[in-house]
């Protein structure tokens, strides 16, 4: 979302309090600090074979974790997904399967 | 070109955001400090001051819109009184933590019940911990003069926090005395616009105030501790910058009158001050060793010229104009604290005051008059409220 | 239809519940209003979703602030774009608030910020109940929906206070534009959002946000959910222009309450009758929805 040059502008991996801005100003990109993939339970599995890349998943994506690229299908960011299943249920093909993540680690 | 008006404190305080060049103002109206916002309102509306005036729905969205405007990089200012204050006090805090230089004028009026509207500090003095600088002032010139001032010092990089400029209700807020209004150029010269580093900015897109974790939330304190403890140096060093620009001297934290030598000392803040100067050389003529310092700030507390005034000194006299539920008054209190293991002295607190209750030269003088006769007896009592129903002989007598 | 713009202005990483909708509010509503906005934030579920310092989730500046001043923080913000001439056609001040920010602790400095015709965007997504606090009830909190201090007791059972309109609260105070939206319609809720910032003077948006932690619901069920709220009518997607009203989705076959009401936990206790009841209600507001629509169609 952010050019590299707009990234860490006011402090870049703060040690103490003279590294700190004046106040709590944020500007880390949350993508660099969150892996939020890690809070997954069910991962979602797209049969290539089946995707008919609609982009459907891809809009109701709440964790901004799918996107559709042209022959490959949907393709799923697991460092963000939360696997909330959105995308399987939404899928108006039935292309995404919801396998539990405990067999993929 | 500077020119001297016959104008009430609360007029004092809306031409000092004037000449502050005040880029937006909200406030909600309260009994004593109509006026700041009537007249500020008039000078919008006739177009010599160059503001965003909103007029907000109550005294806490006040604060707030100054805190959102001063985060934008706009210059704010508002003005409030006791319970207006008192419902701000949730965002005091955060222009303080937030590091904003947000510049208010508060009408010190005692807080309810029973209702009152007249003079007492203890509205100003129940915000003490809340990250606001203090400037408790003697007159209406003062209160100009603070305004400009506290601008200057609250968006000083090192410092950026905010403050509050304090005036007691009527007989400041609503009393007309000569006050100099300074020429525009020569206050432009002395507070350059604000123009922060960091602010509320689409082409930087960053978070303001985000949550912290107990991994930071104490460095972060202690960054912001830091910066008040800057801000005695940086007052007396905007104070002597002031006062050679204006040739006026607002009294940086302290004010000493004839302290020089003296057995005993006299505490002071805000209106009562100048009567008690007057009743200090009354004393002097008559033979008494007494002098009076009048406490300007009392955020930051100026810890160390306490010390420094209070050598030789046998009894300090503390007048409070409030009662804040605790052991007696405020400035009492922190007076014992800046002391305490330095000085061994009589230190007396006199509530005085409280809710606009006439303090004339007669009543002060047998105020001053007890204090200096603790030298020979010691210490009577540690507390002593002044001029009670039940003992008017005592000080009217 | 408006398409769905590709931006993302709300960035990966977000500490959001998942199937979070009050995270799918921010990303369609930041995609209909571009970079060149500014959000305002006070404590509720999107204080902690950017994550913890110093993570920042926004491609737009964002100002987080005391729980009850989202309208004067709107304000304070675009008096300070104001007097450094920044154009409100330009830069868009949007104040974003859970619906107990807005519809409770907000509600004073909203009703302010609408009376003083600001020129910002309130917008009131609505998860229905203190979510970020551990699922409280709030004043959005439908009739009959176990909160967390609406306990199912023994003696006293479930919220017996109907949802309070901030629809028509907002309209009471003569502004441009109000509109309910829902994310599970993407389309015509990037549609309405931009047609607010195009609108000079106070806009309020209220946005319909499942929160699947605090409804006990299937976190995939999420845009499930909106489709049926707003198919039943329990939640119809309408606006009100310049007092006129217009419901832009009417549903084809109005589906019962009770298919929406029972794929949520928090509605599992409910009677039949109690279910009954909601669906009278329900068709009440509905039949007086179209009736306002029908008055101002005619004037």
């Amino acid at each position: 979302m952010s050019e590299e040059e707009d990234i860490f502008r006011i402090v870049k991996d703060p040690k103490d309090h003279t590294d700190l801005p004046r106040t709590e100003i944020t500007d880390c990109p949350s993508h660099l600090m969150n892996k939020t993939g890690s809070w997954r339970t069910l991962r979602p599995i797209v049969d290539k074979e089946k995707c008919i890349e609609c982009g459907i998943c891809w809009k109701f994506c709440p964790d901004v974790s799918i996107e559709v690229k042209e022959g490959e299908g949907a393709v799923v960011d697991y460092d963000f997904c939360k696997g909330c299943g959105i995308c399987a249920k939404e899928c108006p093909v039935d292309a995404i399967d919801m396998e539990k993540e405990a067999d993929y680690v | 070109m500077s020119e001297t008006r016959i104008v009430s404190g609360n007029f004092a305080a809306a031409y000092g955001a004037k000449l502050s060049r005040v880029e937006v103002v909200a406030a909600y109206p309260i009994t004593p400090q109509t006026e700041v916002v009537e007249k500020i309102a008039e000078l919008v509306a006739d177009g010599e001051m160059d503001a965003e005036y909103i007029k907000v729905e109550s005294e806490h969205s006040a604060m707030a819109a100054c805190i959102a405007a001063s985060n934008t990089g706009a210059r704010a200012y508002t003005a409030s009184s006791a319970h207006g204050l008192a419902l701000m006090h949730e965002m005091l805090m955060w222009a303080a933590g937030a590091r904003l230089p947000v510049v208010m004028t508060n009408i010190n009026r005692a807080m309810g019940p029973p209702w009152s509207v007249w003079a007492d500090h203890h509205d100003t003095l129940a915000q003490k911990g809340t990250g606001q600088m203090q400037f408790f002032c003697e007159n209406n010139q003062e209160v100009l003069d603070s305004v400009i001032m506290a601008f200057k010092i609250c968006e000083d990089e090192e410092i950026m926090l905010p403050a509050m400029v304090v005036e007691d209700a009527f007989i400041l807020s609503h009393t007309k005395e000569p006050v100099e209004i300074y020429d525009q150029e020569l206050v432009d010269d002395f507070l350059p616009p604000y123009d922060p580093d960091y602010k509320i900015d689409v082409d930087q897109p960053l978070g303001f105030g985000s949550l912290g974790m107990p991994d930071w939330y104490m460095d972060f304190r202690y960054k912001k501790a830091q910066a008040f403890e800057k801000t005695p140096e940086k007052i007396q060093e905007v104070n002597k910058e002031f006062k050679e620009v204006f040739g006026r001297d607002p009294g940086g934290l302290i004010e000493e009158y004839k302290t020089d030598g003296v057995d005993v000392l006299i505490v002071t803040m805000g209106s009562i001050s100048s009567t008690s100067k007057d009743v200090i050389d009354e004393l002097r003529d008559e033979g008494h060793n007494v002098g009076l310092a009048r406490l300007r700030t009392f955020r930051p507390f100026p810890v160390e010229q306490f010390r420094e005034i209070t050598k030789g000194v046998n009894v300090v006299g503390v007048l409070d104009r409030n009662y804040t539920f605790g052991h007696g008054g405020d400035a009492a209190r922190e007076i014992k604290d800046a002391l305490y293991g330095h000085r061994d002295l009589i230190l007396k607190d006199y509530i005085v005051g409280l809710g606009g209750r006439d303090l004339t030269p007669k009543i002060l003088k047998k105020v001053m008059l007890d204090a200096i006769s603790l030298q020979d007896k010691g210490l009577d009592k540690e507390i002593e409220w002044v001029d009670l129903r039940a003992d008017r002989k005592k000080w009217r007598g | 239809m408006a398409k769905i713009p590709e931006i993302e202005l709300m960035d990966k990483g977000t500490t959001a519940c998942p199937g979070c909708g009050a995270a799918h509010a921010m990303r369609y509503m930041l995609k209909a209003l571009g970079k060149k906005t500014t959000i305002n934030i006070p404590a509720c579920c999107w204080a902690v979703i950017p994550g913890v310092y110093p993570s920042r989730n926004l491609g737009i500046p964002l100002l987080y602030h005391a729980f009850e001043t989202t309208g004067a923080s709107s304000s304070g913000i675009r008096a300070a774009l104001d007097a450094k001439g920044v154009d409100p056609r330009e830069v868009t001040v949007v104040g974003f608030a859970g619906d107990g920010g807005t519809a409770d602790i907000g509600i004073q400095a909203l009703s302010g910020c609408l009376e003083r015709n600001t020129d910002t965007i309130q917008v009131m997504y609505d998860n229905e109940a203190y979510m970020n606090t551990g699922i409280q009830r709030s004043g959005e909190t439908p009739y009959g929906a176990w909160t967390t201090t609406t306990p199912v007791g023994s003696e006293k059972e479930w919220k017996k206070n109907p949802k309070k309109n901030m629809m028509e609260i907002a309209k009471a105070h003569g502004i441009p534009y109000a509109a309910t939206v829902s994310i599970g319609h993407p389309e015509s809720m990037i549609e309405k959002i931009k047609k607010a910032k195009d609108i000079p003077g106070p806009k309020f948006i209220h946005i319909y946000a499942p929160c699947p932690t605090g409804w006990r619901s299937d976190p995939s069920d999420t845009i499930e959910l909106c489709r049926l709220a707003v198919d039943s009518c329990t939640f119809p997607l309408y606006e009100i222009e310049d007092g006129d009203y217009n419901i832009y989705k009417k549903p084809k076959d109005k589906k019962p309450v009770k298919d929406y009401l029972k794929r949520q936990g928090r509605f599992r206790h409910l009677p039949e009758e109690e279910v009954e009841k909601i669906q009278e209600n329900v068709d009440r507001e509905w039949e007086l929805l179209l009736k306002k629509e029908e008055i101002s169609s005619e004037e």
